[in-house]
Formats: C-alpha cells, structure tokens, sequence
C-alpha cells in the first residue's frame, strides 16, 4: 500500500504539469475571439436581407457548430489541461464522447422525420402551423426604458 | 502533448498510477463525463423537438434587452457579457490551479475569490435575464414570442430555455459553492498542512466544465 501512497503524492507527476501563463492567455484570446466573430455573423445575418435566408441561416448554424467545437476543444485541451496528461486517460475521455456522434444524428433525423411525417399525413396540423398570429408588440416597448 | 510512456516500461504491472492523476481527479473527470451525457440529453432532446417543429421563435427578437439601458437593438448583446463573464472566470480559475501548483497560497486565494465574484456576476446576470423574461409573459407553460415565420408558437421553446438555463445555473452555483469552500480551506491553510492543493485542481475541472457547457447552451439557444 505504501507504493500506492507514494504515487498519489503531488510531486509524483509535477514533470508534466508546467504552467504555461502565456499559453492560458492565448487560450482566452482565442475563445474570445471565436465569440465576437460568431456574434458578428449572428447580428450581421440579423441586420441584412437575403434572397435565401433559409440557406444562409442552415450554412451560418454549420459555422456555428465548427466554431462551438473548436471552444470546447480549446477549453478541454487547455483550461481542463487534457492535452497536455498521459495517452491512456485522454482516450478513457475521448473515446466514450464518441458516442455524442450516434446521439445527435440519430435523435435529430428522428425529430426531422416525424415533423415530414405529420405534415404528410396530419393536414390538419399543417393548415394550423401556417395560420399566422397577430403580431404583438412587445411589452417593454409599450414602456421604453423601463427596469424590471 | 501527451505523455510518452517509455516502451519497456509496464504502466499497469503495479505500483504506480498508469494514467499519472490522482484517484479523485480521475473521478472528477469521469463524473464530468457522465454530466456531459446529462446535458448532452437535454440538449438534443431540445435539438429533436425543435427539428420536428416547423418553425420556432427568433431568439434576435427574444433576447435583445439589456439591463439600465433597455431595448438596445442590439441582439445578444447581453447574453455576450454573460459569456465573456464565464470565460474570464475561467481563466482566474486556471491561474488558481497553477498558483496551487507553485504553493503560493496568497495567489491562490487571490485568483480563487475572481473566479468567484465572476460566478456570482453570472448568476445574477442570469437572474435579471430571466426575470425580464418573466416580466414579458415567459415562463414554464407560457410563451409569448411568435414564430419567425410569425406563426403561434407552443410552449417548448420556453420549457426548454427555462429548464436548461436553469439546470446550467444550479451547475454554476454549486461551482460557486465548492469554490467557497475551497478558498476558505485554503484560507486556514488546509493544503499547505497536506502539502498539495489537489483538491483546487479537482474543484477547477468542475468549474472548466460548467463553462464548456455554457459554449454548447450559447450556441443552441442563443445562436442557432
């Protein structure tokens, strides 16, 4: 047991745990970044008019998705410290997350196929879903610069 | 880059740690792991529901107020904060750790009480978000934003915002929690008699992890 101890002990692994300030500034910097760009697409899409908005809004959520994967690689790899332990414990983490991949696809084609599914066989659902509603002015508009 | 094991060296003969952590950092990121899973449900479950609608609410249109300002016109203005927030608390955690590391205890409790105070900057942004929303008819059961296509909306879009906004912010409050406790064990120097400050370590994962989520809630509810 006294083995056990001795490598649970601080220093056993001080080698591999050299911190870098200027590698965790540059990490912030980049999530910095990556977050102002993505909000300069979100408002410039808001603040533009398009021929396809349906296409440039698909195309804009696939950027979108890149970019949120790139800021949780930066914030695993570098905030969390992943990148820089041991082989084994990085694919113990790596490996199991793969399962997100079957999850998402399976469940969004699923939501994807209901939704043309009931437009097809549901007409009523659909007549209902194109009924436009009255569009209501939004409270705080009714009172400007009033605080909640 | 990970570590290279030298070739003739057995890693799992015994008598040492195979993967060079200690056993509770190991948990902690196994648990993370499994939270992962917890919200990744949640999110995809938002993911299917919103796929199988045919239209959904502009969240441009719902979330474009900021605080004492009022209506800005600007989209995701405040929600922008809130994440820089998050990212900066971030940050003053992982200088936290490696102040540990060099058993500086003063840096330690320094940069552990900003990570903090940007805890609790979250949350009380989150707070004043949500009692905005409130204010304007939004609630579990209640949504008063119509579709982008100006269609009637159900209530999901709401029941969703609510229920994982909230389950992320009881995540960042229990973080705040453990960092409380943290920082008053390191403030009666707790670490400096066992002769490590593993456990800041331990309890940094969990806050890393609670801003790793907020990328992914940004991006669904804000961004798409």
């Amino acid at each position: 047991m006294e083995n056990v101890h001795a490598v649970a002990a601080p220093h056993a692994h001080d080698e591999q745990h050299t911190f870098d300030r200027k590698l965790i500034w540059r990490t912030f910097r980049v999530l910095l970044y990556i977050t102002l760009f993505e909000l300069a697409l979100a408002i410039g899409y808001y603040e533009m008019t398009f021929s396809n908005p349906t296409l440039v809004k698909h195309l804009l959520n696939g950027v979108f998705a890149i970019l949120t994967l790139a800021k949780a690689f930066f914030i695993i790899a570098e905030f969390m410290h992943l990148r820089h332990e041991i082989r084994n414990l990085i694919m113990t983490i790596a490996v199991p997350a793969l399962l997100f991949i079957w999850f998402l696809t399976a469940f969004l084609w699923d939501g994807n196929s209901y939704k043309n599914l009931r437009n097809t066989y549901d007409r009523h659902h659909l007549e209902q879903s194109q009924i436009k509603v009255e569009k209501k002015e939004a409270p705080e508009s009714e009172e400007p610069g009033k605080l909640h | 880059m990970a570590q290279a094991v030298p070739v003739n060296q057995n890693m799992w003969s015994g008598g040492k740690s195979p993967f060079k952590v200690e056993y509770g950092k190991l948990m902690m990121w196994y648990f993370l792991m499994s939270d992962a899973f917890t919200f990744g449900a949640f999110l995809i479950s938002y993911g299917t529901i919103r796929f199988s609608s045919n239209s959904w609410p502009d969240p441009n249109h719902v979330f474009r107020t900021f605080p004492i300002i009022g209506e800005m016109h600007i989209p995701l203005a405040f929600v922008s904060l809130m994440t820089f927030i998050l990212i900066m608390s971030s940050v003053t955690m992982v200088l936290a750790v490696g102040a540990g590391h060099e058993m500086d205890r003063k840096s330690v409790l320094k940069w552990l009480g900003w990570t903090i105070v940007g805890g609790l900057a979250f949350l009380s942004c989150q707070a004043w978000e949500w009692t905005h929303l409130y204010h304007e008819g939004a609630w579990w059961g209640h949504n008063p934003f119509p579709n982008i296509d100006g269609s009637q909306s159900s209530t999901n879009f709401t029941n969703f915002f609510f229920t994982i906004t909230g389950f992320h912010g009881f995540h960042v409050f229990s973080g705040v929690v453990i960092n409380i406790i943290m920082f008053i064990m390191t403030w009666r120097g707790v670490f400096d008699q066992r002769g490590h400050y593993l456990m800041i370590e331990k309890a940094g994962l969990y806050w890393h992890f609670v801003d790793l989520v907020w990328v992914f809630v940004f991006t669904c509810f804000y961004l798409f």
